[in-house]
């Protein structure tokens, strides 16, 4: 293995379900119902996953739902809007533990 | 650049699978006729690798016999195709004469040949032989139009969707069909057609005031110039193993060609257009040439499948109208 993350591994992601079918066969019912079209689309869905996928950095999820996300409609504006609410989210969540330091500071300083 | 092997299964052991080899037409009801690959853009995910610089273009003669054809024939429609169909001299012509043996016409416009020198007329003409307008517009931003048709093809085509408006077409009450057809921009599928539909509705009515009726989705066929550019951006084995992955057995029933013949140019027979660029004439027993044309052949024969098929039966189908298993 070269690398970590190899775009080849995408396609074997179904290997997963060899030791314990049963709870690959319920996730991947499960996966599939959370994306098909409810109170919202199917292609705000895949944005929803779009930038989840880069809060969590996966570059699996980020490959399968750019593409996911173009082919429900969606243009690239769309998409990196949806990306800054995941940074947002993160700088933010970052952030707001500075109140923490804050807190902890205060408690330890005269 | 050494031809490109197919990484995946033979189309027709797809068809096999399912129980549809051999493909056979079940008619001829639509008359597909390409009048030549000259065209005043020169598009990205263009099949017909057409351009300005081309010369091929429909003969006197072979018009003729296109005319001669639709006097004797019944045909559910006439479905003008090029290139740009209506830079051809005869074009207006063949439309009026069809029109007059009372076949219903359908034009597939590219909007900016509107604005080429002696096109003014287009959209009046249109309005009076009640030619159903089918123009490309691949999608409701100038970003993504202008990437696969080149640049300021997007703000021409508004205009030209303007003027159409004017003239009645897409507008409510009037029965003027102007229908958009949509590429994707790159190597991925379209999206769902009727909610892509909805998108390019509320985008072009907001942002430009532009009306239409409906919107086709087509699937990029890995034909000629696209297929060069799926080979050039090292795209070509992905995007085939995703069309032949995603192979619906209802879109495989459903395909155009079971319906239809595409005439070429010069003159010869082909199941669509596609094998029309790819060459391959219709064959299997059925003729293959407009001088030896016999529905009774034609309209039971064999069909010519390549792996290029795999584009008209990925998800919910690909053809000159949309989606064909929804
Ligand atoms: S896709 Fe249509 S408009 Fe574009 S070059 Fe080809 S024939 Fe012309
Ligand atoms: S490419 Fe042509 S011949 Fe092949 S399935 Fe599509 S319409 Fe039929």
């Amino acid at each position: 293995m070269d690398t970590y993350y190899n775009p080849d591994d995408l396609g074997k992601f179904g290997d997963m379900g060899k030791e314990s079918p049963e709870l690959w066969n319920a996730f991947m019912k499960y996966y599939a119902k959370v994306f098909e079209a409810g109170a919202l689309s199917e292609r705000e869905k895949a944005l929803i996953a779009l930038a989840v996928a880069h809060a969590v950095q996966c570059p699996y999820c980020i490959d399968a739902y750019t593409r996911a996300s173009l082919e429900k409609g969606s243009n690239r504006e769309q998409m990196t809007e949806a990306i800054h609410v995941a940074v947002a989210l993160r700088g933010g969540a970052s952030l707001v533990h500075g109140v923490q330091m804050r807190n902890t500071a205060e408690k330890i300083s005269f | 650049m050494a031809p490109a092997q197919n990484p995946v299964l033979p189309f027709d052991d797809a068809l096999k699978s399912c129980g549809l080899f051999p493909l056979t037409a079940e008619g001829v009801s639509i008359l597909q006729v390409n009048l030549g690959r000259r065209c005043n853009q020169s598009c990205e995910h263009c099949h017909v690798d057409a351009g300005p610089g081309r010369r091929e273009m429909m003969s006197d003669g072979v018009m003729e016999k296109v005319l001669s054809l639709l006097a004797r024939e019944n045909f559910s429609a006439l479905d003008l195709t090029g290139g740009a169909p209506e830079l051809h001299p005869r074009f207006r012509e063949l439309v009026s004469r069809a029109v007059s043996m009372g076949r219903s016409v359908f034009d597939r416009c590219n909007l900016t040949v509107l604005f080429e020198p002696g096109m003014e007329d287009l959209p009046a003409f249109f309005v009076r032989h009640r030619v159903a307008v089918y123009a490309s517009l691949p999608y409701y931003r100038r970003e993504e139009t202008d990437a696969v048709r080149g640049r300021g093809t997007f703000d021409k085509s508004v205009r030209a969707l303007e003027l159409l408006n004017a003239h009645g077409y897409g507008m409510e009450g009037t029965g003027l069909e102007l229908h958009l057809v949509h590429n994707p921009a790159g190597a991925f599928f379209p999206a769902p057609q009727a909610a892509l539909e909805a998108q390019f509705k509320v985008e072009l009515e907001k942002k430009h005031r532009v009306f239409f009726n409906r919107l086709f989705t087509i699937t990029n066929m890995p034909i000629a110039r696209f297929d060069s550019f799926l080979q050039k951006s090292g795209n070509r084995e992905a995007y085939l193993t995703r069309l032949a992955g995603a192979f619906n057995p209802a879109a495989a029933k459903g395909v155009m060609c079971r319906n239809m013949i595409s005439v070429s140019w010069d003159g010869h027979l082909y199941d669509c257009d596609f094998n029309q660029m790819a060459g391959l004439k219709v064959n299997h027993g059925a003729p293959d040439r407009l001088d030896d044309w016999s529905r009774k052949l034609l309209e039971r024969r064999e069909i010519m499948t390549a792996i290029h098929c795999y584009g008209c039966t990925a998800g919910s189908g690909s053809s000159c109208g949309g989606e064909t298993a929804p």
